[in-house]
């Protein structure tokens, strides 16, 4: 019985931090839907967003506010990084885009270690102490947060996309963005949108990880390397199979830093590794994903 | 036709300035050592060293048009390899050198095989994870790679018939394998794999009609630049004579790139270029803050992206073409003569049929490919990765 209940205490707390992968990679999803671009400089883009929230919160401005005013900075920073970086290398070779991408990696992380330092900062816990004991399960209040608000962030991008006219045109675009333009959209304001979407949805997944994780400028490296294996897990155009990735490689690996005792918790760093290779050779396209097949 | 023979026309001319450019670089080489303190030899040899990881991942980006987030794993699986064997079987230095270039080279084949079914993007989330992975990994296995303390080794010593110091010899000796791994990742490009390989990165679909056969050799070359990693890595055993997990994090992978990026992707001394900045910008800029080194190298990258795709080293070619293709049109405007009026058609439209009497007066100057190579040699051999194919100049 015992063994049960720990089993799920495991999962439970895996799913935690699942979500937080899940939201990572939902953000690397909505960038790869709309310009084919793996951002490698996610991450580092999210770990800004959770800067500028410690800086808020800090100068005396309380939590619940501060969240807001850091979103709607990180949608406009992820709109001025689309039309200043990643505009003038649009359409080049994916070689070129990649390498920009972790230019820009390199220089976010520098930036912020330049601005706040390399030291460890403590992040405030937005969710009370304390939670809920269903069946000896116990789970804490602030992991039902950390779900609760993944799954706000799921739910606002839903209805963004499949009942606004706005969605209606990003969807346009990512569908076929030569049509669109050619139907009178503005395609480059359009993926200037999707680009800030992606900023604020990898914001939310930065302030939730800071508290465990404590603030510095290489947080979100290890939670990047989550987040590509929750993406090509689920399908790298899938935003369903992100989040459904997202939390299968919380739990994994969760369950493999508990129950496996060679891995134990410094190597739970290879399941990721693990998950992506395995993907690869079995279901290249992902779970949730559609093989592309492409005309050469 | 007419342009065969004016490139091998060309290339007869620059045969002995080559030469000449090629005898100079030699004796600054050896000479350097001598006039340098022993510090600045030491900096001297980690470029070398560098260089070759930089060379290997040039097979790979450059020439391969694939990209790795994780040569910094296969750099540190050589200088373990070599710390493990020196550490535990006191092997001597010299048999360290090709098992650590054969067993990076099976590491790359290994870790190929998955990720070069797919994208080249893959290739980097796969090498990125086993970048981020070996650390740690080496962490646990303590008993043979000595922990998070790391292993401290014997370096080089130069043997008493030479007289060097041991900087110098050090020197001396990681020059002899960069210039065979130089010389070795040229050939290796003008051989049936490097053709391959540049086949498939221009056109992969060609490239497979025209029987080669993309997987294996996606493969192969991401082997032999995981093998040019390790070297490096195992030269960098021998010259530190200490490794530890936490020289090797995922930073220096994305540095290694970075470096390249800045040398020159797809040419031959780009990656001499490149190594010297990752040598000398981190410990200049140190001096400022430590985020200074990051802060110039992304910048760098995506700004050489932007304006020089060719990196350092593709600069005087891109200068010198820009400014040839300037100057006749400036020229002609100046004054009209009839002769005048004939150059501006061939770079506007490089057609051989409508120039027919700008061709005998000088079959070198006319075409601005003709004129840059004589400025410089790599141009031959490197073109910018988003280039317009090489037949639109014939």
């Amino acid at each position: 019985m015992s063994a049960v209940t720990d089993l799920l205490q495991q999962v439970v707390e895996g799913l935690g931090s699942g979500a937080v992968y899940a939201s990572l990679a939902l953000a690397l999803v909505l960038i790869h839907r709309f310009t084919g671009i793996v951002n490698f400089a996610q991450g580092e883009l999210a770990m800004l967003s959770t800067y500028v929230a410690w800086q808020l919160v800090a100068s005396g401005m309380p939590f619940w506010l501060a969240l807001p005013v850091t979103l709607a900075v990180s949608f406009a920073g992820g709109m001025l990084v689309e039309r200043i970086v990643i505009r003038p290398v649009q359409g080049a070779p994916e070689l070129t885009v990649v390498i920009v991408t972790v230019g820009l990696f390199i220089f976010v992380n520098a930036l912020a270690g330049l601005i706040w330092s390399f030291t460890v900062k403590d992040f405030p816990q937005p969710f009370p102490d304390g939670g809920l004991d269903l069946a000896g399960v116990r789970v804490d209040w602030s992991t039902l947060g950390i779900i609760g608000v993944v799954a706000v962030v799921m739910g606002v991008l839903y209805l963004l996309f499949q009942h606004t006219s706005i969605g209606l045109v990003m969807r346009a675009v990512a569908c076929n963005p030569a049509s669109a333009r050619l139907s009178g959209i503005w395609v480059g304001r359009v993926l200037m949108l999707g680009w800030g979407l992606a900023a604020t949805v990898g914001a939310v997944s930065g302030v939730l990880v800071a508290p465990v994780l404590f603030l510095e400028p290489n947080m979100m490296g290890g939670v990047l390397i989550y987040a590509f294996a929750a993406a090509t897990l689920g399908g790298f155009d899938s935003p369903v199979g992100a989040v459904v990735g997202g939390l299968f490689v919380g739990v994994a690996e969760t369950l493999t830093g508990a129950y496996v005792g060679v891995i134990g918790a410094d190597l739970k760093v290879g399941v990721p590794l693990v998950i992506i290779l395995a993907v690869l050779l079995v279901r290249p396209q992902g779970l949730f994903g559609r093989a592309a097949v492409e005309r050469a | 036709m007419n342009t065969i023979t004016a490139a091998l026309g060309t290339d007869r001319a620059r045969r002995p300035r080559a030469a000449l450019t090629v005898l100079l670089a030699a004796a600054a080489a050896v000479g350097a050592p001598f006039y340098f303190a022993p510090f600045q030899v030491f900096q001297l040899t980690m470029v070398l060293l560098y260089a070759v990881a930089l060379a290997g991942l040039n097979l790979l980006v450059g020439f391969g048009g694939q990209i790795s987030l994780g040569h910094g794993a296969f750099f540190a699986a050589g200088a373990y390899t070599a710390a493990v064997m020196l550490d535990r079987y006191d092997t001597g230095h010299l048999a360290t050198l090709p098992a650590a270039a054969a067993g990076c080279f099976l590491l790359g084949l290994g870790f190929g095989v998955p990720a070069l079914r797919l994208r080249g993007l893959y290739l980097a989330l796969v090498t990125l994870s086993f970048a981020v992975f070996l650390p740690p990994l080496l962490k646990r296995l303590e008993p043979v790679t000595g922990g998070s303390m790391g292993l401290t080794v014997d370096k080089l010593q130069p043997p008493a018939w030479s007289g060097l110091a041991e900087d110098q010899w050090t020197y001396f000796v990681v020059l002899a394998v960069t210039v065979v791994a130089l010389l070795l990742a040229r050939n290796l490009l003008r051989s049936r794999v490097g053709r391959a390989l540049l086949a498939v990165r221009d056109n992969e679909s060609a490239a497979e009609v025209m029987g080669v056969r993309l997987s294996l050799h996606k493969t192969l070359a991401f082997a032999w630049s995981a093998m040019f990693a390790g070297v490096a890595g195992c030269l960098y055993t021998w010259v530190i004579g200490f490794v530890s997990p936490d020289s090797f994090s995922f930073v220096l992978s994305i540095t290694l790139l970075a470096g390249l990026v800045v040398g020159g992707l797809a040419s031959l001394y780009g990656p001499l270029l490149g190594a010297a900045f990752v040598m000398y910008v981190p410990s200049v800029s140190q001096d400022v803050s430590e985020a200074a080194p990051g802060v110039v190298f992304g910048l760098l990258i995506i700004t050489v992206m932007f304006v020089a795709p060719t990196g350092l080293a593709g600069l005087p070619g891109r200068v010198l073409g820009a400014v040839s293709r300037r100057l006749p049109r400036t020229t002609a405007a100046l004054d009209r003569t009839p002769e005048a009026d004939s150059v501006p058609e061939t770079d506007s439209v490089p057609e051989a049929d409508s120039v027919p009497e700008a061709e005998p007066k000088s079959p070198a100057g006319s075409r601005p490919a003709t004129t840059l190579t004589p400025a410089d040699p790599a141009v031959v051999d490197a073109e910018p990765v988003g280039a317009p194919p090489r037949t639109e100049k014939e």
